[in-house]
């Protein structure tokens, strides 16, 4: 186990140190103390090692994560795991704004609330919230699966393109183009595999799927007009 | 881009720490505004008191307590920090006394019966330590770091804004409709006497605190009135209060814990306070008014 105390070692420091690691490394097990807020902690990993940062995070942390498996104790601040391309990234507490933004692939697991505009623009990663998510979320959400126990605010996946969005809780309301779609086999599969993944109590039956309407995809022509 | 702080304590052995954790706090706040900083800080409730700004302290508050004392026709204290001072007035003399420092081009930074202004462009740490903030004590305080957008970077420009007696407020954001505003606050008699956005939201608090509204209820009447980017972070001498716009971009992070409510921009700022480990932590909901009071 490798431990880092950033309350005596600079950020860079140990971003360097992690961000050196070769996919072969064998020092797999990090810890990380006293983050207290502390901006882009453990971003731009791509080793499969796995960092455990005991407290709260600020903006950005796990940013661009590839490979690596990611623990906050604590909460998140604005953005975490902001475009990850592979991984998991697991926050114990809540999440603040854009958790999980134009993510590309991993898995972003967030035991207590994410905030506003969760999973804005994501593109392949799959997140699970166990709590309540906030408005905006999803918002022109291109792919992957966004998966909520809780409740999900207004305009929930506004303008959203193939993402698939599993809310288990109420929808405060649906944002433009977003509508409830059906629940087929092949989707409980998904979700029955991401709450297992993600070690969330909950049984997919439970959940309601939310898609895009696609009515946004093409010129309306009879829209002209108004142009 | 601005840093905000603000300490409400609920236990009375904690006042004489307050300028010690707010000044650690709006210090932790630098890389979000190194423009300008400012605070509030609330003592007891005691005599009328006002909070003056001079470029040129050393000349313009020389002798100024006698002059006062004799355009007052009452006793006059003052005590000089740096560019700023505060001077104990006879009560009822609050008009008076801003006249006078009108007439002699003097800034009022704000009056009232237990809060005290401070505020100068520079860095949080050297505006801190110009008016010994660590020093000071009190039952609640404000604090603000200015990354300057809508108006220029002035004294008068830095947060927080005092527009009535008592009253503060501080802001991160940029309010669209201000001019409008300031249009509908001047007809009121609240008019803005800069150009920047926030003192706009500031005086609209106060007008509507003067129409007999609750701090909650002009809290709440911020969201219908008032568009654009906010944050707000409001003190009145017996509360504390915070709200944000419905979108919600501009960050902010309560905790509260059995001595005190804290706020911070970012948990950074909270993540040196006494029992942060155990404090509900949270993140203030968008178009939600949160206000405590004593």
């Amino acid at each position: 186990m490798q431990t880092v105390d950033l309350a005596n070692t600079p950020l860079r420091e140990l971003n360097t140190a992690l961000q050196a690691q070769a996919v072969t490394t064998n020092q797999t097990q990090w810890e990380v103390l006293n983050p207290k807020g502390a901006h882009a902690i453990a971003v731009g990993l791509d080793a499969p090692i796995e960092v455990t940062v005991n407290g709260s995070t600020g903006y950005y942390c796990a940013g661009m994560n590839k490979q690596a498996t990611i623990n906050v104790t604590g909460s998140a601040g604005p953005g975490v795991a902001e475009n990850m391309m592979s991984g998991t990234v697991v926050i114990e507490g809540d999440a603040s704004q854009y958790a999980g933004a134009t993510g590309h692939g991993g898995l972003l697991v967030i035991k207590g609330n994410a905030s506003s505009r969760c999973g804005i623009s994501m593109k392949g990663i799959d997140i699970v919230v166990f709590g309540n998510i906030g408005h905006m979320s999803a918002f022109m959400a291109q792919s992957g699966n966004l998966v909520v126990l809780g409740d999900a605010g207004d305009a929930l996946g506004d303008s959203l393109y193939e993402a698939r969005l599993f809310v288990r809780g109420s929808v405060k309301s649906l944002g433009s183009d977003c509508i409830e779609k059906e629940m087929r086999p092949e989707h409980l599969e998904i979700l029955r595999d991401l709450l297992e993944r993600s070690g969330a109590d909950a049984r997919p039956e439970e959940f309601k799927r939310y898609g895009s309407a696609r009515k946004l995809y093409n010129f309306h022509v009879d829209h002209a007009g108004a142009y | 881009m601005c840093g905000i702080v603000g300490l409400f304590l609920k236990k009375e052995e904690l006042r004489p720490k307050l300028g010690e954790l707010l000044t650690d706090m709006l210090i932790t706040m630098t890389d979000r505004g190194p423009d300008s900083a400012g605070i509030a800080i609330y003592g007891d409730d005691g005599l009328l008191k006002i909070t003056v700004q001079s470029d040129t302290p050393d000349t313009t508050f020389a002798g100024l307590d006698t002059a006062l004392t004799a355009a007052l026709e009452g006793p006059v204290t003052m005590r000089v920090t740096d560019t700023h001072a505060v001077l104990t007035l006879p009560e009822g003399t609050e008009t008076l006394a801003r006249a006078f420092m009108a007439e002699k081009g003097i800034r009022v930074m704000g009056a009232g019966h237990s809060m005290e202004i401070f505020k100068e462009v520079g860095l949080p740490r050297d505006v801190a330590a110009r008016f010994n903030l660590r020093a000071m004590s009190g039952s609640h305080g404000i604090g603000h770091t200015r990354m300057a957008t809508e108006s220029a970077v002035t004294t008068l420009g830095a947060h927080p804004f005092s527009t009535g007696a008592d009253q503060c407020l501080v802001h991160n954001g940029s309010l669209s409709n201000h001019n409008q505003m300031r249009r509908v606050l001047a007809e009121k008699g609240f008019a803005p006497q800069t150009q920047n956005d926030t003192e706009v939201a500031a005086c609209y608090i106060s007008s509507r605190l003067a129409e007999g509204a609750h701090l909650g209820e002009a809290l709440e009447g911020t969201l219908r009135d008032l568009d654009g980017f906010f944050t707000f972070v409001v003190g009145t001498k017996n509360g504390f209060g915070v709200v944000r716009d419905p979108i919600a971009c501009k960050p902010a992070v309560m905790a509260e814990t059995e001595d005190y409510v804290a706020f911070g921009s970012e948990y950074r700022a909270l993540a040196n306070l006494p029992g942060i480990e155990t404090a509900r932590v949270w993140e203030p909901e968008p178009a939600t008014v949160y206000f405590w009071e004593r």
